[in-house]
């Protein structure tokens, strides 16, 4: 099944992301967010990732999701940290836990596309279906 | 979602009436061809959703530049009363105080001749641009204090620039209300490391030449003549703002429910003016203003250091004036005459351009015989105007005008277009040498991206709000 891919919008950067499990969703939700932001070039694996655990909550399930990726976007933006995978171990619909596994950012390694100053509420329902989860996130770019 | 009905008021006004939660009616200002643009877009249902905020004054008004953004519209304009009324993180925008600053020169572009090409490298390598970039300055956490309560006062202060600038700045390059506490450690972190970047997206750094007057007088006051090489600067707060933005937002979409506000959209979460959130919000929202004039401020400086060093220029021949430096991403407490009474509103412009008219306090001692200078910039290579803030901008837009061209098309829109063409030689062929540190943001920033320039300031010119001054064109773009 493919992740996530990216819809029209006139002024940011939306996309449509899907998972098979509300798990799965949020941690294409990250991916689809660094897709966005930074190149990842096939790259041989030199040393193990760094691994970090997050704990964030919210208000209902999408409060939660949003706030799971601002916290993503923080850790790369503020600790300038790069996540390359990210693992949620427990959800509910006002907290999830999760394992990141990333590594300090390196430009020369995963060039720069473009900047998201932020994730937003715009039109934010999570959606599901027999077969899976699905959510379209606006990304303010 | 069914379309919303819009009623034609005249040439370049359109109706949305008050339906359902709509607390206000709507007001459009668009001509025909605008209008066209806008169906099917989400920005009408947006102004529609704006007007559903508790204590909102008159209407909801978008400008001919409105376009589709996330909560309010893009070009959006909306008064709040302070009693009853709210205030917005989303209304301003993540980019607190994004904006506009325009330098005037003593050059003509014989002056420059061959070395146009020279200088905009030089530009480019001089002034930390794109993705990430990091300033020259680097802040202590005191110094961030400083600059976050002074803003361009502190750059000047600080050896970038004179005090002569801080006169065209709006408020001074300074608003009053500053409270560092109120910023998170997050947006302090944020915020050290790029005082003096451009940043990327739609920010840029043009040098442009003054192709057209169309109102001489005024002109004259704003120190502007036909032939004269100008340079217009268009960025904002950084991380910093961003990242206050986005604090507020958590915060107030966390206690949503608490306030008993009916939002249509999670991302319009609010506050109430007269709360503690609400207050805080705006003295945060103001250190995220200044640091913007800082910036701004530096950029400045650092462009005036090229052009010296690169044309071998002394300042006094050089001759580089701060002719006025706008925000387009703000909230503001002004007064406003509202059904015969003297009101103090909280306006909100989201993308939306001050335009006070001659005589207000607000307007610079050296152009309040004509009103304030109104900087409109178009897409990359199509030039910027100048316009003037008129008394009807005071009676019916709370005293704002457009702010660009507004995007018509998607960035994955406009990236599918540009496939395979050559962005920068196609500017090239018009006169425009563009350097970017990024081949993808060219593609997005195509001008096929944007309305036309000329239907947007048209519009203002026509209803009297913001009227034309002049007109300048493109000759070089820096672009993150």
């Amino acid at each position: 099944m493919k992740k996530y891919k990216l819809l029209d919008h006139t002024a940011d950067i939306r996309v449509e992301v899907w998972g098979k499990t509300r798990k799965e969703l949020f941690s294409n939700a990250v991916a689809a967010m660094f897709d966005v932001m930074v190149d990842f070039p096939n790259e041989e694996k030199t040393k193990p990732l760094e691994e970090k655990t997050v704990k964030i909550t919210g208000n209902d399930l999408e409060d939660t999701l949003i706030n799971f990726l601002r916290e993503a976007l923080y850790i790369f933006n503020g600790k300038v940290w790069l996540i390359k995978s990210c693992e949620p171990l427990e959800l509910t619909s006002r907290s999830v836990v999760a394992r990141l596994q990333g590594e300090p950012y390196n430009r020369q390694k995963n060039p720069l596309k473009t900047e998201i100053k932020a994730v937003t509420y715009h039109g934010l329902i999570i959606n599901k279906s027999e077969k899976c989860w699905q959510v379209k996130v606006v990304f303010d770019v | 979602m069914s379309e919303i009905k819009m009623e034609r008021i005249d040439d370049n006004r359109w109706l949305l009436p008050q339906i359902g939660g709509m607390k206000v009616p709507g007001i459009i200002y668009a001509n025909e061809k605008i209008r066209q643009l806008l169906k099917g877009d989400e920005s009408t249902r947006q102004v529609a959703n704006v007007a559903h905020l508790p204590g909102i004054v008159n209407y909801s008004l978008a400008m001919p530049d409105v376009h589709w953004g996330y909560g309010f519209p893009i070009g959006g304009v909306a008064a709040f009363d302070l009693e009853g009324g709210i205030v917005s993180p989303g209304g301003v925008g993540y980019d607190i105080n994004c904006g506009c600053r325009l330098l005037a020169t003593n050059l003509t572009l014989a002056d420059i001749g061959d070395r146009l090409s020279n200088l905009t490298t030089a530009l480019y390598q001089q002034i930390p641009s794109g993705v990430g970039s990091t300033g020259a300055v680097k802040l202590s956490s005191k110094d961030q204090k400083k600059v976050l309560e002074d803003g361009a006062q502190w750059a000047v202060k600080a050896g970038f620039g004179t005090p002569q600038d801080l006169e065209t700045t709006e408020d001074g390059g300074a608003m009053e209300g500053a409270d560092p506490e109120k910023v998170s450690a997050r947006a302090m972190e944020r915020g050290k490391q790029q005082l003096g970047t451009l940043g990327s997206g739609n920010h840029f750094l043009e040098i442009e030449i003054v192709s057209e007057i169309f109102d001489e007088n005024t002109a004259r006051v704003f120190g502007l003549r036909k032939g004269q090489i100008n340079i217009m600067i268009h960025s904002g707060s950084r991380g910093l703002g961003y990242q206050i933005c986005d604090d507020y937002l958590a915060l107030m979409v966390k206690h949503a429910q608490k306030t008993g506000i009916d939002l249509p959209d999670r991302q319009l979460a609010c506050s109430y003016l007269d709360s503690q959130r609400g207050r805080n919000y705006l003295a945060a929202m103001v250190c995220g203003a200044n640091y913007a004039w800082a910036n701004r401020q530096l950029l400045m400086h650092q462009t005036q250091s090229v052009f010296e060093k690169y044309l071998h220029l002394s300042p006094r021949e050089l001759g580089m004036r701060l002719v006025y430096d706008v925000c387009h991403n703000i909230a503001k407490i002004e007064t406003f005459h509202i059904q015969g009474k003297v009101k103090k509103l909280c306006v909100h412009r989201k993308g939306a351009t001050r335009a006070f008219p001659a005589g207000h306090d607000a307007v610079p001692a050296q152009y309040r015989s004509v009103g304030q200078p109104v900087l409109v910039p178009g897409d990359m290579g199509s030039g910027s105007y100048v316009l003037v803030g008129q008394q009807k901008a005071m009676q019916e837009t709370f005293g704002s005008a457009c702010h660009g061209a507004g995007r018509v098309m998607s960035r994955t829109q406009a990236t599918k277009v540009s496939q395979g063409r050559s962005i920068s030689r196609e500017l090239a062929d018009q006169g425009v040498l563009v350097m970017a540190s990024s081949q993808g943001t060219l593609r997005e920033e195509i001008p096929e991206a944007y309305k036309n320039l000329n239907d947007v300031v048209q519009v203002m010119h026509e209803s009297g709000i913001a009227t034309k001054v002049a007109k300048l064109k493109s000759l070089a773009c820096i672009k993150g």
